[in-house]
């Protein structure tokens, strides 16, 4: 049997599909009101709320909501992030829109580059309406020097841990409305134990100890080398910024997020 | 039998399981290019399994499956870019408009269609504007048919189209694959409603069981073109019907007895739907 001659159309470019799904993305996010104001407007509401009500002195002239401002950007990244994705993939997996899209030549990777830039795109958004309020409202000192960088750094690495996990969450949940069911208290118990409403030299031992095998307790430790003076370092528990094992379990954990992806993927429901 | 390599879809002894259940059992098929074919049979037949082993979205358990002269199991993207997909589930909730959603299904293309010429074929032109998710039922199944054509495909997939139609958007969407057809496009339909099978299928295949079993022109689907008619009339105040090979002949004796005009008078071969459901209820 000889194979059938047939016309090999041409596919279109890449960087062209990439931009469709970039613009596909950011549309579905911010035209939907309830995603806006879940992950854009909470982490607002709740940093004017503890910084009118609990805006005491640490010591050293530092108010709480200096020490607070990392911790709900923390916070942010991680509903930008991880409770973005979980939700949103879930749901799109069961309504069919996956689905639809792995019939089409649209390339795998398309899907992929659209979701990251929407995460970072909403990231960008939250961190910058949060410095706005803090500062304009609050008297937050901006960080300076090379602060920045370490906030750049662990923005992306905590934003791409948390980005891989929440997808793979994603294809754990039967649907959109029960990944949220899941993620939005999980992520709320992780924000009480991993130093954002809470100085986390506070908590109980074990409550750290817990909050350690997570991501957000190390990007608020990370965060908070950036906002806070270095004399603060001497409350933290280990009695410094750790950026090292900071930038090592946000790696880790990037890894773990990518295996488990690439494991459980699923582009239509079971 | 291998499969025809020159059909839009060939299939050779198609086996699905999903546990215990045989699906799809043993199942051959094969559609030419260029025509519209009609898969019917009741739900749980295999209808949606052969058209999503087609698809290439369900692994088979045995037997030859070529589309476009390709196994879909390994269907590449260039592959993809020839097919047109019209899922039964449709193509999920959106944000975007109809203008926005239509546009970014044709960047996954080289060569699509013009986004406005495909919001007119379909008729969605008055709802461009309108976010995806904000469609009724009907509306919603238009602008799926959009996105499965916006391709150019050489072969279209439409896993029940018209369900939730209303009849006036069912007569538009049959004009509407009338005119796709003239273009060339092949067809895989599945549809619960015969008259519909019947108003644009060339040909017509019966699933039941898993099993093709049968497939004909609409017309002589069961032996209905050769099927005795049935002559009726009313008579003493009493409706009377007679089967005969010969109604001619029989009417033209009806009408020597009446001398003239027979009352009520109805000559009539059995409906597509009367065979089709001969045939399912046989194989069940």
């Amino acid at each position: 049997m000889t194979a059938p001659a047939r016309e090999a159309p041409a596919l279109p470019p890449l960087a062209s599909v990439y931009r469709s799904r970039v613009s596909v993305e950011l549309k579905e996010f911010f035209r939907q009101r309830e995603s806006v104001v879940f992950t854009l407007l909470l982490p607002v509401l709740l940093l004017v709320v503890f910084g009118a009500v609990l805006n005491f002195d640490l010591g050293d002239g530092v108010s709480f909501t200096q020490y607070f401002m990392a911790g709900i950007i923390a916070a942010g990244i991680l509903g930008a992030s991880l409770q973005n994705m979980a939700i949103s993939i879930a749901t799109e997996r069961s309504d069919g829109t996956l689905k639809h899209l792995a019939g089409t030549p649209m390339p795998r990777s398309a899907f992929f580059i659209g979701k990251i830039v929407q995460v970072l795109a909403v990231t960008l958004v939250s961190i910058v309406i949060l410095l706005l309020v803090g500062v304009v409202f609050y008297g937050v000192d901006l960080p300076t020097g090379s602060d920045w960088l370490t906030f750049a750094w662990v923005t992306v690495l905590g934003a791409a841990a948390c980005t891989l996990l929440g997808i793979a969450i994603s294809s754990i949940a039967k649907n959109g409305r029960s990944a949220s069911a899941t993620v939005t208290p999980f992520a709320l118990l992780l924000q009480f134990v991993s130093g954002v409403f809470f100085q986390f030299s506070e908590i109980p031992h074990w409550m750290q100890v817990f909050a350690s095998l997570f991501p957000l307790k190390w990007m608020a430790q990370g965060l908070r080398s950036v906002f806070l003076p270095d004399a603060l370092a001497a409350d933290e528990p280990a009695g410094s910024w750790e950026l090292e094992r900071v930038a090592l379990v946000l790696g880790l954990w990037c890894i773990a997020g990518l295996v488990l992806c690439i494991r459980s993927f699923r582009w239509q429901d079971r | 039998m291998e499969p025809d390599p020159e059909a839009a879809i060939s299939v050779r002894g198609l086996v699905k399981r999903y546990g215990d259940f045989t699906a799809v059992d043993g199942l051959d098929l094969d559609i030419h290019r260029g025509e519209i074919f009609a898969l019917l049979g009741p739900n749980g037949a295999g209808k949606t399994t052969t058209v999503e082993i087609c698809e290439g979205y369900r692994a088979r358990d045995a037997g030859e499956v070529r589309v476009l002269g390709e196994d879909p199991a390994e269907g590449s993207r260039a592959w993809k870019a020839r097919l047109g997909i019209v899922l039964q589930s449709g193509s999920g909730d959106s944000q975007l408009t109809v203008r926005e959603l239509v546009a970014a299904q044709a960047s996954y293309y080289a060569d699509p269609r013009d986004v406005d010429e495909v919001l007119a074929l379909v008729g969605l032109t008055e709802k461009a504007g309108v976010r995806g998710r904000l469609l009724s039922g009907g509306q919603r199944r238009r602008l799926d048919v959009a996105l499965g054509i916006v391709g150019r495909p050489t072969l279209l997939f439409l896993d029940e189209p018209t369900t939730g139609f209303d009849p006036e958007a069912r007569r538009q969407f049959w004009s509407l694959i009338r005119s796709l057809r003239d273009l060339g496009t092949t067809m895989l339909l599945t549809t619960h409603y015969l008259d519909e099978a019947e108003a644009l299928a060339d040909r017509v295949g019966v699933i039941a069981g898993g099993r093709l079993v049968e497939v004909a022109v609409p017309g002589a689907l069961g032996g209905r073109e050769t099927a005795p008619a049935v002559v009726s009339w009313s008579e003493d105040g009493v409706r009377r019907s007679q089967a005969t090979a010969t109604p001619t002949a029989f009417v033209a004796e009806l009408a020597a007895r009446f001398s003239g005009e027979v009352p009520d008078l109805a000559v009539t071969r059995p409906t597509l739907e009367d065979v089709y459901l001969q045939m399912i209820g046989d194989a069940r």
